[in-house]
């Protein structure tokens, strides 16, 4: 078939262009304009270039923030990961009980961040909370106010109970999935329990644990609400992570230049790091 | 390697069975002997694979039991039993290798590495698939797929028996055909015990030495590929095995034999005897396309039928005739010219008429 050259076809463009432009560019380009500018109020601009991002990547505060960020997310990643694929083996395959399993999984999916954050507030406190209490009493000395180790458990802990379950039902998903006659197969050529989980399970749960890794990643490099009303950053800056940092500075300090080049280097750690899990991970078997 | 024995086995999906239409496999007695090829064979829902399934420990019986070599197997799971099984639909380890899947059973069986070696490899020689042992099992065309499900079937040499359930369905025809040819040399040289599910009948008696017809959860008949087609013990059997199928005739008591409409059929006097024993009315009579013979004179023994109808098959014709209200098909050679309308006169040797009583054939006692 031969090919007609029409220019005027750029116009069938101007939709998707339009969308784009208005989802992400403009907003973004906002966030451009103030990142290579000193602005002091409407007229005074003073052209900086990038002396706000040599500013942030030097800043200590920053530094220390990134350090727990991703000490952070690698413990999120490190826990949610495995538990969720455990409890998902667990759930009952079909049924009323299966059902039932579901929902009580994904409750704590349900929860409003901020309320989650007080729920665990009240909950881990020692003297009415029945979590901190209870640790407390079995003779261990907890408080999550006080203490930089019991706050990052508690942190942990909280987002452990909020998170899981998401990785528990995509991994249910892709467990259903898996057609019977895998694992018949796998009877029949006598698999151990773990042969089956590591040669038939795992690789078939691949696709929902991609999304599932890169999800947890995602949300939990910005997790800024929990932590926020469960400890405030505190104790000292010890639970301070990035978009925290982030939003006293623009907010707080209404330092608009910094913030802005702090966001666009967030902006790309995320992107960044979400495509090298995403390329590692479906490299991972190709063909040699 | 081992005996199979099924002993009154009866199964039912259902949890409360309330009639015989509720069972898969009724009331079935059944022994697969020791290093037997042998083919299973019925149409689709007759409940073969159930019965394949059962002999595997895939699917627990309701009632009944299954012994190998004479101990009884039912609460043992699969892997117990030590059994391999192709299923109809190629299941393959996709992340793993052709030669690790291959390898995957002696693996967890705990065979010595080098060994599983030699192993992997004299079977992978047997399916053509030596040049594949590399690549990812995933990438496969559907026929490899399937190759190399049998392959994991084949590779454990002390298995109790292997059980292939319409293992050639998803493989093109020229390549079936090659493919039943090595099972069955597999099978002469490793002399196990193997069981093929299949409808096909040409599949069968390819494969196996002697076939099991099913028929509504039931084995009708057992036996050789000849046997199946010149003495079908059930009028499913007549009907399902050959192409076309045995032409069944609907007849009534008379005198002297048979009847249907004016048309009175012989019999030979033991057939008759029996059938005198005998009370019940649902009387059939049976006889082969293959061996009704057209006679070019009129004599006692012939019937004048009508031709309804010939189709050219390229090498033989098979010709439609009607007699007495009743269809049936003649096999005929290419010489064969009479037209449709004309009169033929047919002749019925009497020892390729059968007589089924209830459907079951009357056979002479020895």
């Amino acid at each position: 078939m031969d090919k007609i050259p029409d220019n005027r076809a750029w116009w069938l463009v101007l939709p998707v262009f339009l969308l784009v432009a208005f989802s992400a560019l403009i907003p973004l380009m906002t966030v451009v304009n103030y990142s290579v500018q000193d602005i002091f109020g409407p007229g005074q601009a003073y052209y900086v270039g990038t002396e706000w991002f040599k500013e942030v990547l030097t800043d200590q505060r920053l530094q220390d923030s990134l350090i727990r960020q991703f000490a952070f997310s690698g413990a999120v990643l490190l826990i949610q990961i495995p538990l969720g694929i455990g409890v998902a083996l667990m759930m009952p395959k079909s049924g009323i009980k299966g059902s039932l399993c579901l929902i009580l999984v994904a409750i704590p999916l349900l929860i409003p961040w901020n309320v989650v954050g007080t729920i665990w507030q009240i909950f881990a406190r020692g003297d009415i909370g029945l979590f901190g209490w209870a640790v407390n009493q079995a003779g261990i000395d907890y408080n999550y106010t006080g203490d930089t180790v019991d706050a990052w458990l508690t942190v942990l802990l909280m987002d452990v109970w909020h998170w899981t379950p998401l990785v528990a039902l995509l991994c249910y998903s892709g467990l259903r999935a898996i057609p019977e006659a895998f694992y018949q197969a796998a009877e029949i050529d006598r698999a151990s329990k773990w042969a089956v989980f590591r040669y038939i399970q795992l690789p078939r749960l691949k696709s929902v644990l991609i999304i599932a890794v890169l999800l947890r990643f995602m949300d939990s490099f910005m997790i800024y609400i929990e932590p926020f009303v469960l400890t405030g950053g505190g104790p000292g800056s010890s639970t301070t992570f990035l978009s925290q940092t982030l939003t006293t500075m623009a907010i707080g300090q209404f330092d608009l230049g910094r913030a802005a080049a702090f966001s666009l280097i967030y902006f790309l750690i995320v992107l960044l790091i979400s495509w090298l899990f995403f390329t590692a991970i479906t490299h991972a078997d190709k063909e040699k | 390697m081992a005996e199979i024995q099924l002993k009154s086995l009866a199964h039912s999906y259902s949890a409360n069975p309330s009639g015989p239409g509720d069972y898969a496999i009724r009331q079935l007695d059944h022994v697969w002997h020791k290093g037997g090829a042998y083919a299973l064979l019925g149409p689709s829902g007759c409940g073969k694979s159930t019965m394949l399934n059962i002999i595997s420990g895939l699917v627990q019986p309701s009632e009944g039991e299954v012994l190998f070599d004479g101990k009884r197997v039912n609460e043992l799971s699969p892997r117990d039993r030590n059994i391999a099984q192709v299923f109809q639909f190629p299941v393959v380890y996709d992340s793993m290798t052709v030669f690790e899947n291959l390898a995957f059973p002696l693996k967890n069986n705990k065979v010595p590495a080098a060994k599983i070696k030699t192993r992997v490899q004299e079977i992978a020689e047997v399916l053509e698939i030596e040049d594949k042992l590399h690549k990812k099992a995933k990438n496969l065309t559907a026929d490899e797929k399937q190759k190399v499900s049998m392959g994991r079937g084949l590779v454990r040499e002390d298995v109790s028996a292997i059980l292939f359930d319409e293992p050639l369905t998803v493989i093109d025809p020229q390549l079936k055909w090659k493919l039943r040819r090595k099972l069955k040399q597999i099978h002469e040289k490793f002399d196990i015990t193997m069981v093929y599910v299949t409808h096909d009948q040409l599949e069968a008696s390819t494969f196996a030495d002697r076939i099991a017809v099913m028929y509504d959860g039931q084995v009708v008949q057992f036996g050789t590929p000849t046997e199946l087609f010149e003495a079908p013990n059930h009028t499913f059997v007549g009907y399902f095995i050959g192409s076309p199928g045995m032409n069944i005739l609907e007849v009534e008591r008379c005198s002297g034999g048979v009847r249907f409409d004016s048309t009175e059929l012989r019999l030979e006097p033991w057939q008759l005897d029996l059938l005198g024993a005998m009370t019940s009315e649902n009387v059939k009579v049976g006889i082969r396309p293959e061996f009704i013979e057209i006679s070019p004179v009129m004599s006692d023994d012939t019937y004048a039928a009508e031709v309804r109808d010939v189709e050219d098959l390229g090498t033989y014709k098979i010709v439609t005739v009607e007699l007495g209200g009743q269809q049936m098909k003649v096999r005929q050679s290419e010489e064969f010219d009479a037209g449709i309308g004309s009169q033929v006169n047919l002749l019925f040797p009497a020892q390729w008429l059968m007589l089924y009583v209830d459907e079951f054939l009357v056979q002479e006692q020895q």
